[in-house]
């Protein structure tokens, strides 16, 4: 019984909960978006900055449980300073984590602590909450590409 | 001290036995212990029995078919309007006209209304009063009657301790008021709200009162005259019914008045290409199949609990409900929204737990067999009234144990430790 849950509360993502990185919004920003996930109510601001082809910064504030929480310090560490296309690469591969039902073996190169998040993709209930930033992030990058082609 | 609850229906283990699923167990062969009937009820061997029966031997369509079966099907159909009346007392049989859910009801109620001509419409400079702990079924139709005709939607506030703020009563419901909607009991605070008080009020002025009852009808004994309602709905899942049914009880008097709802076979008196006359109540607002199986399960699930008796439901309610409330009170950074007395309350519990996300909560209490919803549970207002984001909610019913309770807590407990809070 414990042992899915210690798979989904793994250490890193209690540290992660407990001690976010970056959080709090910052100037400057191309874009900033608001993402809620409508059934839980969980909800984030994220504000992406894009310079000479590299995420520059990612900033948010957010509300919501562990998963979402630490997701988005997990997100925020690892994209920031990454150029836009690898980025983009590293989104992907945790989105196929995230949605291969617990059968998708995380590259831990790519996704670094974000390997941690392997134990949520057995809970289909909680797959949403760890996308909640990552998806926020998607949308605000495009927005600032957009804006700074 | 928890086998002597005083209050308890006093067949309780046999009661259990009439609900398959209570016997199962969950991942890891714990037993579970569903708490989580605000958000749906267990359904009883009989209702599923009954159905399963319709289905295999009376299956038809209702009203339009001339052979045996489609007789036999139609009786049932009909005969579950009948159980429901009479569960409710309303006066009539045709005042009770059957819907999706509760929330298809409520539609159907602000799109009729949004479409009435004479008293009844609702216009620019009317208004629609409703409350801050209404489920967001109780508030969406209404704000989109409002946008739509251009009246004015207001509301009752809320009490620090989780009671409707009736004070400024007066100067909410007005000469202008066209209705008033509320809930009997909230699906988050608990409250059991004083819908008779406020329908006074609201005939006085000449408005109608609307009672969302999806939470009353479970755990109270209903009669809907008394209630001073002039239309009361619920949803069939939460009173040991199926899912997708409803039911929207009116006075007959106003149901006549309202045009129809959704056009189609049934709710017709004859069809011409150029126009329609419609049917009589309650068919006129019954438009296609209706849910006939779902109809069937209904009935049997109201009687069920006419079987068991709605006094000793409503009491068995009170008793775990205060017996839970003492329970919760003991576990340290725990915080319940709403009322602390389990007389002025319904059975569902909304808490917060300090340092744990409402989601994490339900989740290690999940992995413990305990079944609770986490969340806004559809009352985003309330939760904002408190300046909650969102919280965690155990609410029992007639099959709930005292030792279920204690299950609760104890999971609690273990979920703090488990996050190493406190
Ligand atoms: C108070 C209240 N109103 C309305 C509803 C909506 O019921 P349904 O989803 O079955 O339409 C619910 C249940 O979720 C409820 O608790």
């Amino acid at each position: 019984m414990s042992t899915d849950l210690d798979a989904m509360y793994q250490e890193i993502i209690l540290d992660h909960y407990k001690n976010p990185l970056h959080k709090g919004l910052r100037d400057p920003f191309q874009a900033e978006v608001h993402h809620v996930n409508p059934t839980c109510g969980d909800e984030v601001t994220l504000r992406v900055q894009v310079a000479d082809g590299l995420v520059s910064d990612v900033s948010y504030d957010s509300v919501g449980c562990s998963i979402s929480q630490a997701s988005a310090s997990v997100m925020a560490d690892l994209l920031i300073g990454k150029p836009v296309e690898e980025a983009m690469a590293v989104h992907e591969s945790f989105l196929a984590l995230m949605q291969g039902r617990g059968s998708v073996e995380p590259d831990e190169d790519v996704l670094e602590d974000g390997i941690a998040f392997a134990g949520v993709a057995k809970f289909p209930a909680r797959v949403k909450c760890a996308l909640l930033s990552w998806m926020a992030w998607k949308d605000a990058t495009a927005q600032a590409l957009e804006e700074k082609p | 001290m928890a086998a002597t609850l005083e209050g308890l229906l006093p067949e309780l283990e046999v009661i259990r036995k009439d609900f398959p699923i209570l016997a199962r167990t969950v991942a890891g062969g714990l037993p579970l212990v569903y708490l989580d009937s605000a958000n749906t009820s267990q359904k009883p061997q009989v209702v599923i029995d009954t159905m399963v029966d319709h289905l295999e031997r009376h299956n038809a369509n209702v009203a339009r078919a001339m052979h045996q079966l489609g007789a036999e099907s139609s009786e049932a159909f009909e005969s579950a309007r009948d159980r429901v009346a009479a569960f409710i007392k309303a006066p009539s049989r045709d005042e009770v006209v059957f819907t999706k859910n509760a929330s298809e009801a409520l539609n159907l109620v602000a799109n009729t209304l949004a479409w009435a001509r004479g008293p009844l419409a609702v216009g620019e400079g009317d208004e629609v009063v409703i409350t801050e702990m209404e489920h967001h079924s109780n508030i969406v139709p209404w704000q989109l009657l409002t946008e739509r005709t251009g009246a004015t939607l207001r509301w009752f506030g809320l009490t620090e301790d989780g009671h409707l703020d009736t004070s400024n009563i007066v100067d909410l419901i007005t000469e202008r008021t066209k209705v008033v909607s509320l809930t009997w009991v909230s699906n988050m605070l608990g409250t059991v709200n004083p819908v008779a008080e406020i329908a006074r009020r609201a005939h006085e002025v000449g408005a109608i009162v609307v009672v969302d009852a999806s939470q009353a009808v479970p755990q109270i004994p209903v009669d809907v005259v008394a209630s001073g309602a002039d239309v009361l709905v619920f949803t069939g899942h939460k009173v040991v019914g199926p899912t997708g049914i409803g039911v929207l009880w009116g006075r007959r008097e106003l149901l006549e008045q309202l045009p129809p709802f959704l056009g189609g076979g049934e709710m017709i008196e004859t069809v011409t290409m150029q126009r329609s006359t419609y049917a009589g109540i309650p068919h006129r607002f019954e438009a296609g199949t209706p849910p006939i199986v779902e109809a069937v399960g209904l009935g049997a699930a109201v009687d069920y609990l006419d079987h068991i008796g709605m006094e000793n439901i409503h009491r068995h309610e009170q008793a775990i409900t205060g017996y839970a409330l003492d329970g919760l009170a003991t576990v340290p950074g725990l915080t319940v929204l709403g009322p602390l007395q389990a007389t002025q309350r319904g059975g569902a519990i909304s808490f917060e737990l300090d340092g744990v996300h409402p989601h994490d909560v339900a989740q290690v209490l999940d992995a413990r067999g305990v079944a609770v919803r986490a969340g806004h549970h559809c009352a985003k207002p309330a939760h904002q009234r408190y300046g909650v984001q969102s919280s965690t909610r155990a609410s029992s019913y007639l099959y709930t144990t005292p030792a279920e309770i204690d299950a609760l807590v104890e999971a609690l407990e273990y979920t703090r430790s488990y996050f190493k809070v406190g």
